[in-house]
């Protein structure tokens, strides 16, 4: 059993004016220790929700929650403090505590926890401190810092007690891009180093590229489809999933199927991975079958640690398709995945 | 020249001293009463922590019956209870508890809008570490409020001042019996206006040291 975390058959209700609204349905999920578990879907979606039902900062309407096997809906209240302590979490906002310095809200986790002395309480926090790169900002207060250094800090925090797995409810919602690189590379750092499972929500398929080894696509309350990252989003199954790749590379869907509909010969997308994607794979085929092509659209770059080329090409040849054919059959058998759009 | 020679110097002195020991003891018992109760209404309130709505409903009016109550009244209806508990009901220590018993629902009242203030965000961020009930009070939430709870102190300290001199028009003491005696009824002006810039400058000193304070564990 290597799955930290499992969602069994999970519902949510919320009671607005005696009547129950459904935030999530039957959600199955399982997160393996020592991944980079991303959810992504639209606002409203129930992302936060299914966040938050981790930790029990929202109490599951029905289904089961197991974390290490472990169901927390049965834990008392001892038990649920000990929990919380083995699991961090960081949010869109930071919630830092805006009366106490760096170095004092980096601490308030150990010192919660109250199994630690001064001496290890000072040492850890430099530590950590260090690590998030904030050594000359230890004594200012959150006021005094930019949002990239507030989420810092707020990792700072989540890590204090060396928790299993680490909850990011939108951590760089608020942030600008370069800053959103930044603290995801952080991130990536801690996953790799500490092995530490990380369980995220989001709406930017931006997160979701650069982090994430799995992902599940959350769709009013439903995960409507999940996987591997890289087979979710080059061969997106569900309209909610497709609409996230498309948005992430500024496709208008409507517009490139007017455009290619003026194209003459097959339309075929074309999807290269890991090695193949740095191969001639593409010219010496089309070479050796006498099939020319049009590149019309495409894109090569990396999902996590996997590279991959995805490009839309029309087909023509002399012979009535048949070199085509012949074609796509070696396309295939060099392992690129091929699928035909008209 | 006379509105100076003809005050009562060694009664101003007494009443001056007076008003501050009723000042400085009602507040401290204010503060010990209103914060627990302030804390008690953040807690039961809705969507709080300890939600509570029938006892929240039955706490919040039993504050709003003892804060419309005119103070001059509550003084008159608190008599037997100050007897019973100081034994007079006259000079600075009957004066005690209808003051605080007037103050402290205040008081609780801005301890509790001090809390809410607090962004929600933080609560469950604290909840999320794992934090007892007791820690998150103590530990987050009264360090985050407090410098809305030191304004609200300041303001309450003030109205106590107010309280103090209408408490001295019944039998306790200090610069509001002064007033009365020698500016009501021996007519003697110049001791009604000294009483009336005592009590300004008094206001003004506690305003000041409550606005420093409030800068001081201000951080945002
Ligand atoms: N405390 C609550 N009471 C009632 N309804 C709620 C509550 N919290 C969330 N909801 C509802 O549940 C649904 C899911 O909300 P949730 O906050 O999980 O969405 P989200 O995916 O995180 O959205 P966003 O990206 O905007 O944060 C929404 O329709 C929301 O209105
Ligand atoms: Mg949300």
């Amino acid at each position: 059993m290597s799955s930290i975390l499992e969602f069994q058959n999970v519902s949510k209700n919320y009671r607005v004016r005696k009547c129950d609204i459904p935030a999530l349905t039957d959600i199955d999920l399982s997160v393996t220790a020592g991944e980079v578990f991303g959810v992504i879907g639209h606002s409203g979606a129930g992302k936060s929700t299914l966040i938050r039902l981790i930790n029990l900062l929202e109490r599951p309407s029905g289904g089961r929650v197991l974390i290490n096997g472990e169901d927390v809906t049965r834990l008392d209240d001892a038990g649920l403090c000990a929990l919380r302590q083995r699991i961090g979490m960081i949010f869109q906002h930071f919630n830092l505590l805006s009366s106490k310095t760096v170095a004092d809200n980096i601490a308030f986790p150990l010192r919660i926890a109250g199994r630690h002395s001064a001496a290890e309480i000072q040492k850890r926090v430099a530590e950590l401190i260090e690590r998030v790169g904030l050594t000359e900002h230890t004594h200012k207060y959150p006021a005094q810092l930019s949002g990239g250094q507030k989420q810092r800090v707020g990792i700072a925090r989540a890590l204090a007690t060396q928790p299993q797995i680490l909850l990011c409810d939108e951590a760089t919602s608020a942030l600008d891009p370069q800053t959103t690189q930044s603290v995801l590379r952080l991130l990536d750092e801690i996953n790799r180093e500490l092995r530490l499972t990380i369980v995220l929500i989001t709406h930017e398929m931006n997160v979701i590229r650069t982090l994430c080894d799995r992902v599940a696509v959350l769709d009013s309350g439903r995960v409507v489809e999940s996987g591997h990252v890289a087979d979710v989003f080059l061969h997106p199954q569900h309209p909610t999933s497709r609409r996230f790749v498309y948005e992430s590379e500024d496709i208008d869907e409507e517009t490139m199927v007017t455009a290619f509909s003026h194209v003459s010969g097959r339309l075929i997308r074309l999807t290269f991975r890991d090695e193949a994607t740095y191969e001639p794979v593409l010219g010496r085929i089309t070479r050796q079958c006498d099939v020319d092509f049009s590149l019309l659209t495409g894109r090569i770059d990396r999902i996590k640690n996997v590279p991959y080329g995805q490009l839309v090409l029309g087909l023509s040849d002399r012979d009535s398709g048949r070199n085509i054919n012949e074609a796509l059959r070696r396309f295939r058998e060099e392992g690129l995945v091929v699928e035909e759009l008209n | 020249m006379e509105f100076f020679t003809t005050l009562p110097w060694p009664d101003i002195v007494e009443a001056t001293f007076d008003t501050s020991l009723m000042l400085g003891a009602s507040f401290v018992f204010t503060l010990l009463l209103g914060l627990p109760l302030g804390i008690l209404l953040f807690l039961t309130g809705k969507n709080q922590i300890l939600e509570r709505p029938r006892f929240y409903a039955a706490l919040s009016f039993i504050v709003n019956v003892l804060r419309s109550i005119p103070f001059i009244i509550l003084i008159i209806v608190l008599i037997p209870f100050t007897l019973l508990l100081i034994g007079t009901s006259l000079g600075v220590a009957g004066a005690i508890p209808p003051l605080v018993i007037g103050a402290a629902p205040f008081f609780a009242r801005l301890v509790e809008t001090a809390l809410r203030e607090v962004d929600h965000g933080i609560i469950e961020a604290v909840q999320s570490m794992g934090a007892s009930t007791r820690q998150l009070v103590c530990r987050a939430l009264l360090p985050e409020a407090l410098p809305g709870i030191i304004a609200g102190a300041t303001v309450t300290a003030i109205a106590l001042i107010g309280y103090t001199a209408m408490s001295g028009v019944l039998g306790g003491g200090g610069l509001g019996d002064l007033a009365v005696r020698y500016g009501y009824q021996r007519f003697q002006d110049n001791v009604m206006i000294v009483t009336v810039a005592l009590l300004i400058v008094m206001v003004q000193i506690l305003q000041m040291i409550g606005d420093r304070l409030v800068l001081r564990f201000s951080h945002k």
